[in-house]
């Protein structure tokens, strides 16, 4: 299925018409000449699907239930970034224990997401296996554990919200239901007891054998002042960007090209780079102690700028947010009501959030009586993929020793890295121009 | 005996039917034992014998949206022994499908500058609507309890039986407080498909729908009762155009709402005063 026609002609064709273990669906497709890259594309399949228009119109509470469906893998952080622009947009304040809850809710997101992407589509490239499954006959012990973490996250969405895929407990303000002591008391049992093993994961990530690549680009993710970020803060890159999440517009320019398949994001001109890599670059200084200190025995100097320590970064933050559960359940005291009333007024908000393959932009504009009346929505893989493509040029020229088969890996790996989410990606094109 | 093969498929979706496959955790493996997954291309980078190739039962999940896509699953079909679509996508269409009433020419100039470039279907449908379909499967998700029962039925030679009834059955039986009844809330429950464990009342909120119509669903006593409890005209129509709109229950109800051809007395309601 892959063609890769000999170097020898001067002209190398590299296709890989179905990138796998990815969600949702897309290709990529380069073209050499004489050593040089003359055409690279990452191809997305995946129609759109125009949730920005047919949130229009609908009520502010309808609008987690909506965003939920865009993206069956990070749901929880589509409802928080539409939840905290329209608060924004309403002037209501979120008080401690809903942000807290808001922050238990997330944990489990990222525990479910690095979860899956570590063990089910990340680790097979570094140890040579197709899937997981068959991964699983020679390292029975590390996919088992890698699962039961992975069940761990979506117990949390369970108590949160119901069920892990399209969680149902999140209206702006806060939640629906807050869990009940005896789930959260369960939870945390549960929790404490895996901690270890999400430490001896983290090491087993840590002593993976992946390339050693740099890549020279922008880290972009959130900043808090006094956590490590997943809800709130604000936007800042490793050099020297620090905005409020209302100014993106300002900074960051989406665009269609003619020649791609997709809207690409700029940051003042050039890609820039989202997700647990950038988040953790700028963020190593609000790690709970428990995890820096596992940070600091693992054989990479951070920050990073190799694509493939995110592996490492992922497992990490998946240690951070079983840590993070813990506290927040420890300190639970159920709130009488878990969320604040809210009262509709005309206004525009924008929300920003770290979904686990980075960050998730929402603006609404709403109208006297709490309608929808403008979105928009930029999900993280529409962020990366200038820079999945920057990326991609720069792993073709090192690799071009490789052998063919050698470099259809390398170059899947690669964007494996990036945790693509094109389901995710409403604004993507499908590929009309250049059909092979 | 030979194993059976699977093959999952994705359309137009959010990919959350096919995480309810990825997270059966332990059971994943269980089942890989038990069947030979051949062709999921987000689990797997063997492609079996590639997206056309003969295999036991297709899983395919998503809408169809794309003129692409309506040929993709007629080969599915031609090559497959049984397909199976499971999730509110592949059974009615989905949330996409809120765009069979607009005009998808101001969807694509309101969002790209280059609205050349999509190729897409005025429509977003159910499988149903392009091909046979031996089985279904309701819900945004299904639940995986669900997905199990119709994979061991399969397995087994059986037809699936997935229950029809509304969600409100469930919900009674689980103990929780009717939020219609005591809250006022517009709860979808009467008329809505059980199988998700009554998972919003629960939540302490109304059900949406989204699992769809249930059989013989009184649509119309709902609205009226929806009335009485003070939700104006157009969020009745909300109510309906949402998860399931497409679903020919809904669809039409909405439709005689919108039009203004349904009866809309409201129902009394348990605060409404009653005679003596």
């Amino acid at each position: 299925m892959n063609d890769v026609s000999g170097q020898a002609q001067g002209v190398r064709r590299v296709d890989i018409p179905i990138l796998t273990r990815v969600e949702g669906e897309g290709a990529l497709f380069v073209r050499l000449e004489n050593g040089q890259v003359t055409d690279l594309r990452l191809k997305i399949f995946e129609p759109p699907r125009f949730f920005e228009h047919f949130l229009r119109s609908r009520t502010w509470r309808e609008v987690p239930d909506i965003v939920a469906r865009i993206c069956g893998i990070c749901p929880v952080a589509y409802q928080m970034s539409a939840s905290n622009a329209i608060e924004m947009a309403f002037g209501v304040d979120v008080p401690q224990p809903i942000r807290d809850l808001k922050r238990l809710y997330y944990c489990g997101e990222w525990i479910e997401s690095h979860a899956l992407h570590i063990h089910l589509l990340a680790a097979p490239d570094f140890l040579g296996f197709p899937d997981a499954i068959q991964m699983a006959k020679d390292y029975p012990h590390e996919v088992r554990r890698g699962m039961h973490l992975q069940g761990l996250g979506n117990a949390i969405l369970k108590i949160m919200g119901g069920r892990p895929v399209n969680p149902v407990g999140a209206v702006p303000g806060g939640f629906y239901r807050a869990p009940a002591r005896g789930e959260a008391r369960d939870m945390l049992h549960k929790l404490k007891e895996a901690l270890p093993h999400a430490e001896a994961m983290v090491r087993w990530v840590g002593n993976l054998k992946v390339p050693e690549v740099t890549r020279d680009v922008p880290s972009v993710s959130l900043r808090a002042d006094d956590e490590y970020p997943m809800n709130y803060g604000r936007i800042v890159s490793d050099r020297g960007l620090n905005i409020d999440v209302s100014e993106f517009p300002q900074h960051f320019q989406e665009f269609q090209q003619p020649h791609s398949t997709a809207l690409h994001a700029h940051l003042h001109g050039a890609p820039y780079w989202v997700g647990p890599t950038p988040r953790l670059n700028n963020n190593l200084d609000r790690l709970p102690p428990s995890t820096a200190k596992l940070l600091g025995e693992t054989p990479v100097a951070w920050p990073s700028n190799n694509p493939y320590h995110s592996a490492l970064a992922r497992a990490i933050e998946l240690h951070l947010a079983m840590v993070e559960a813990i506290r927040l359940l420890e300190a639970y005291d159920r709130p009488p009501k878990p969320h604040v009333d809210v009262v509709p007024r005309a206004g525009v908000g924008s929300g920003c959030t770290e979904a686990p393959r980075g960050i998730l932009w929402h603006r609404y504009e709403m109208d006297a009586q709490g309608n929808v009346a403008h979105a928009t929505i930029i999900p993280p893989t529409s962020q990366n993929q200038a820079q999945m493509e920057a990326d991609m040029r720069a792993s073709v020229m090192e690799s071009l020793h490789m052998s063919d088969e050698g470099l259809r890996l390398r170059l899947e790996s690669g964007i494996r890295n990036y945790d693509p989410c094109i389901s995710c990606s409403t604004h993507f094109l499908r590929l009309t121009v250049e059909r092979r | 005996m030979a194993k059976a093969r699977i093959a999952v498929h994705k359309f137009s979706s959010c990919d959350g039917c096919q995480l309810q496959f990825l997270t059966l955790e332990d059971e994943l493996l269980q089942l890989a034992e038990r069947l030979e997954i051949a062709y999921f291309i987000e689990a797997t980078s063997e492609l079996g014998d590639g997206p056309y190739g003969k295999y036991d039962v297709s899983f395919v999940e998503g809408s169809v949206s794309t003129p692409d896509e309506v040929e993709r699953i007629r080969k599915i079909r031609e090559n497959s022994t049984l397909v199976v679509a499971i999730g509110a996508c592949g059974t009615a269409g989905g949330i996409q499908a809120l765009r069979n009433w607009g005009d998808l020419h101001s969807y694509k100039t309101s969002f790209y500058t280059l609205p050349e470039h999509i190729d897409v279907l005025p429509t977003s449908t159910p499988f149903s609507e392009h091909i046979h379909v031996d089985a279904e499967l309701a819900g945004c998700p299904p639940d995986q309890g669900q997905v199990k029962y119709v994979i061991n039925s399969l397995l087994a030679g059986v037809q699936p039986r997935i229950p029809s009834e509304s969600v409100c059955l469930e919900c009674k039986r689980d103990g929780n407080v009717c939020v219609l009844v005591a809250q006022e809330k517009p709860c979808m429950g009467p008329i809505t498909r059980t199988g998700c464990g009554a998972l919003c009342p629960h939540q302490e909120r109304d059900c949406y729908s989204c699992f769809g119509p249930a059989e013989t669903a009184n649509i119309e006593a709902m609205g009226r009762r929806f009335i009485g409890a003070g939700l104006p005209r157009d969020g009745l129509v909300h109510r309906l155009r949402f998860i399931y709109s497409w679903s020919p229950p809904f669809k039409a109800a909405s439709e005689r709402w919108l039009a203004g051809q349904a009866d809309y007395a409201p129902l009394p309601t348990s605060h409404t005063e009653t005679p003596p």
